[in-house]
């Protein structure tokens, strides 16, 4: 989601990485050129500049002292500084003591509303939550069956009345209802509106009003532009919004917004939509996001993903073995295969450090690709899935041969798997992963 | 020329009128050649923020050097005309034909493509509602069997504007959904077919195969459609409409462009960059939720708005 971001980024400060010394002139060249990455990333335009001017002033220092690592230094001070500006730390939902918990939900049109209302609620119940969901869209067409709809594909009840167009009325008789149902936690999906559509706002400050929402969580497209600023400034001036919620993070979009929203509102981003489907939603994390963007990897993101297809031991292992010796080929099999159970591809890979956006291109998530990387790799004796450095010409050809590919194929899945070594070697080289040097391979 | 924004709504600074704001007060350095640095990028800066993108703002900006440097934009007004016509001019450059193509041999077929939530169904309404006032017979397709309520939605805006309707099942294969309607379309003497299809994000290469799938079997039914093919881009997004176009255009030839939600404070700015990207006239501009809310695109109008509205 962050990778073409955290490509850029780190492709500029690869450059800075391996040097002992940075001049001044180093420092200017890495900001303008993150200044070029942040603004194509579509972070806003005024906070891109306020960025690069507290990076600038911490960068100060390092170049007229002569630290032991300046560029090691120089990416610390904009991880952190990025971490500030994605939020500092991971807030999730404020519940109430006495429940139902309201949960409102508001945004633009088609930002992902009705759809979060269903994560939310599908999350909610796992937790041992019983989770009510309103439909206060009485304007958009088939809004009512959409949620209707989820909601009886998630066995999660639904409050709609076709008869009244008084989103008011519906929102507090959706709340009784949960009430009287013991229900702990009730979320309101309300229509999308332009945040400069007076009557619309006024129609969300009437129910607010009337119904207290624990939380007024801001929905919005992770693909927006620079409006962002304007968007989450509107719906927070006209409503006081506790949280924010950023959706479609699952396309390639550099996701700069999430930067935007949280520095014009300074309220949380609490989950990401990651998929359409009900399950798509995952807690944000604002450190891991920064480490993404710096593209040095996420060894936790990554255990704590695969905990949930491997069993826990396993994981411990491999999290040990990746942090002290790197990957082998092995590795990189299981990581594949515990993937296809995990579902996109894309998203267990992007955690291993230095894994980038093209590198994913090439391993592609195709289904028939994966069998024949696996295919090449089980047709590898042990030693060589361990050193693959032994593998020559002759090996290659009966790797080939044993697994029915072209050996054009081997060749390109052991520079992949090298190409993925040596990121994965700077990404945890320059951060703060420093590993014993004799161990790399 | 009808306004993007309905009068009244837009309580943002008109853009030309920052403009003039940080720039202009060196307009007259600019005009004697002697280009202030500081004034350049603030004109940078307002350009970004309208979501231009670095290249076409670069671009755009290195132009109005030139010609101040040159002479040729000395005053105030000159200054304004100068950057609407190089924006209205970068949009007209390639293929840009804002009519939509009529089969002479009817039904002409159009399909509806986009990343989620952009606006394609809610076009497909308003499209119709202007067929159907042009007098031709129109029939709208759901084939968005994926997203709950996508079919039920459609069906409303089809009774809302005296359209005919098909619909999938839930659930159902969406490329068939298509097919059969060509069918349907012709017995029935239809002028206009027009596809809706499910929303989906460029990077999913199974649901792109989808959507390949759903236009290879029109071709199949009718080898000379579809006709138009247009990518309804919302018009908050930022960047990434690049790459969507770049992606959704190498999957499936894309005739047109539609740009959505106009009426918010965004700019769309972004779509000078798709529309040389992809060399696809903008069509369609949507300014509202109404049946009534689409605009014929005019690059000169669009240029005015995005500079002065
Ligand atoms: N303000 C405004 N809202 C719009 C415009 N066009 C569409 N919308 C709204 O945007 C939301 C999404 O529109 P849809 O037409 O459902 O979008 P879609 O692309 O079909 O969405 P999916 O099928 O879910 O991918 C709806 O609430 C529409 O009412 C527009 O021009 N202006
Ligand atoms: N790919 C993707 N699509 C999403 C996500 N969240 C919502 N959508 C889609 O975006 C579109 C608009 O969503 P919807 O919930 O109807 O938006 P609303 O108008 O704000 O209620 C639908 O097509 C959803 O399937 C997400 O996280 N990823
Ligand atoms: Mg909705
Ligand atoms: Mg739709």
């Amino acid at each position: 989601m962050f990778d073409e971001l955290s490509e850029k980024v780190s492709g500029v400060f690869s450059k800075l990485r391996g040097r002992g010394v940075l001049s001044d002139a180093d420092i200017k060249d890495g900001l303008r050129e993150m200044r070029r990455v942040l603004l194509e990333a579509d972070v806003s335009f005024q906070l891109t500049r306020e960025f690069l001017e507290r990076v600038e002033q911490k960068a100060a220092g390092i170049a007229a002292i002569r630290t032991v690592a300046p560029a090691q230094q120089l990416v610390k001070i904009v991880h952190d500084e990025l971490t500030a500006m994605l939020g500092e730390k991971r807030e999730g939902l404020v519940f109430n003591s006495v429940p139902p918990t309201v949960v409102m939900l508001v945004g633009l049109q088609g930002s992902g509303k009705t759809t979060t209302a269903a994560k939310l609620a599908r999350r909610l119940k796992a937790e041992g939550r019983p989770t009510r969901l309103v439909a206060a869209d009485v304007y958009r067409p088939a809004a009512i069956d959409q949620l209707e709809t989820l909601g009886a594909q998630l066995e999660v009840p639904v409050h709609a009345d076709r008869t009244t167009k008084d989103v008011v009325k519906i929102a507090r008789a959706g709340i009784e209802e949960g009430r009287r149902a013991r229900d702990r936690v009730v979320v309101l999906d309300t229509a999308g509106r332009l945040q400069i559509d007076e009557q619309m706002m006024a129609e969300l400050v009437r129910v607010r009003d009337a119904v207290h929402p624990d939380e007024i969580l801001l929905v919005a497209d992770g693909m927006t532009g620079q409006d962002a600023v304007r968007i989450a400034q509107g719906f927070n001036d006209a409503l006081g919004i506790t949280g924010v919620i950023l959706t479609k993070m699952d396309g390639d979009a550099r996701g700069g917004a999430a930067l935007s929203i949280y520095g014009a509102t300074k309220k949380p981003i609490k989950y990401i939509g990651v998929g359409e489907k009900a399950d798509a939603l995952e807690e944000f994390h604002p450190e891991r996001m920064a480490g993404r963007i710096l593209q040095m990897g996420d060894i936790v993101s990554l255990v704590e993903k695969a905990q949930e297809a491997f069993d826990a031991a396993e994981a411990k292992k491999l999290e040990k073995k990746v942090r002290k010796e790197g990957v082998d080929l092995q590795d990189f099999l299981t990581a594949m295969k515990q993937m296809q159970k995990l579902g996109p591809l894309e998203g267990l890979l992007k955690m291993l450090p230095g894994v980038n956006a093209k590198m994913l291109k090439q391993v592609n998530s195709d289904p028939k690709r994966m069998k024949h990387v696996e295919a090449i790799v089980l047709s590898m004796t042990a030693q060589e899935r361990k050193t693959p450095g032994i593998i020559n010409g002759s090996r290659r050809a009966r790797i080939a041969k044993g697994a029915g590919r072209p050996i054009s194929e081997v060749n390109k899945l052991l520079d992949q798997f090298r190409e993925m070594q040596k990121m994965m070697k700077k990404a945890t080289g320059g951060g703060r992963m420093s590993l014993p040097p004799g161990l790399m391979r | 020329m009808p306004l993007l924004r309905k009068a009244g709504d837009s309580p943002r600074r008109s853009l030309w009128q920052r403009i003039k704001d940080v720039a202009l007060a060196d307009v007259t350095v600019l005009a004697r050649g002697g280009v202030k640095a500081g004034s350049i990028e603030r004109l940078e800066e307002i350009l970004l923020e309208a979501d231009f993108g670095v290249p076409v703002t670069l671009r755009l900006v290195d132009e109005v050097k030139r010609l101040a440097t040159r002479g040729d934009v000395k005053t105030e007004a000159e200054f304004l005309k100068a950057l609407q016509s190089l924006v209205a001019g970068s949009l007209r450059a390639g293929k840009s034909d804002t009519a939509l193509v009529m089969s002479g041999q009817p039904p002409t077929v159009i399909v509806v493509i986009g990343v989620n939530g952009a606006g394609k169904t809610t076009f497909i309404g308003k499209l119709s509602a202007r067929l159907r006032r042009e007098g031709k017979k129109v029939m709208v397709v759901a084939a968005d069997t994926f997203r709950a309520g996508a079919i039920d939605q459609l069906r409303v805006w089809a009774e809302r504007t005296g359209a005919e309707f098909i619909g999938g099942q839930p659930g159902g294969d969406p490329a068939s959904v298509a097919f059969d309607a060509i069918d349907a379309a012709t017995s029935r003497g239809m002028d206009v077919v027009i596809v809706d299809t499910a929303g989906r994000l460029h990077t999913s290469d199974s649901l792109m195969d989808e959507l390949r799938k759903v236009v290879r079997v029109i071709t199949r039914r009718r080898p000379d459609a579809p006709h138009e093919t247009l990518l309804v881009l919302d018009g908050t997004i930022g960047q990434n409409a690049v790459a969507q176009a770049r992606t959704f255009s190498a999957a499936v030839p894309i005739s047109g462009l539609v740009v959505t939600k106009v009426d918010g404070t965004a700019k769309g700015g972004i779509v000078v960059a798709v529309h040389e990207a992809i060399d696809a006239p903008v069509k369609f501009l949507g300014t509202g939720e109404q049946a009534g809310d689409l605009e014929a695109f005019d690059a000169d109008a669009f240029a005015r708005e995005v500079l002065e509205g």
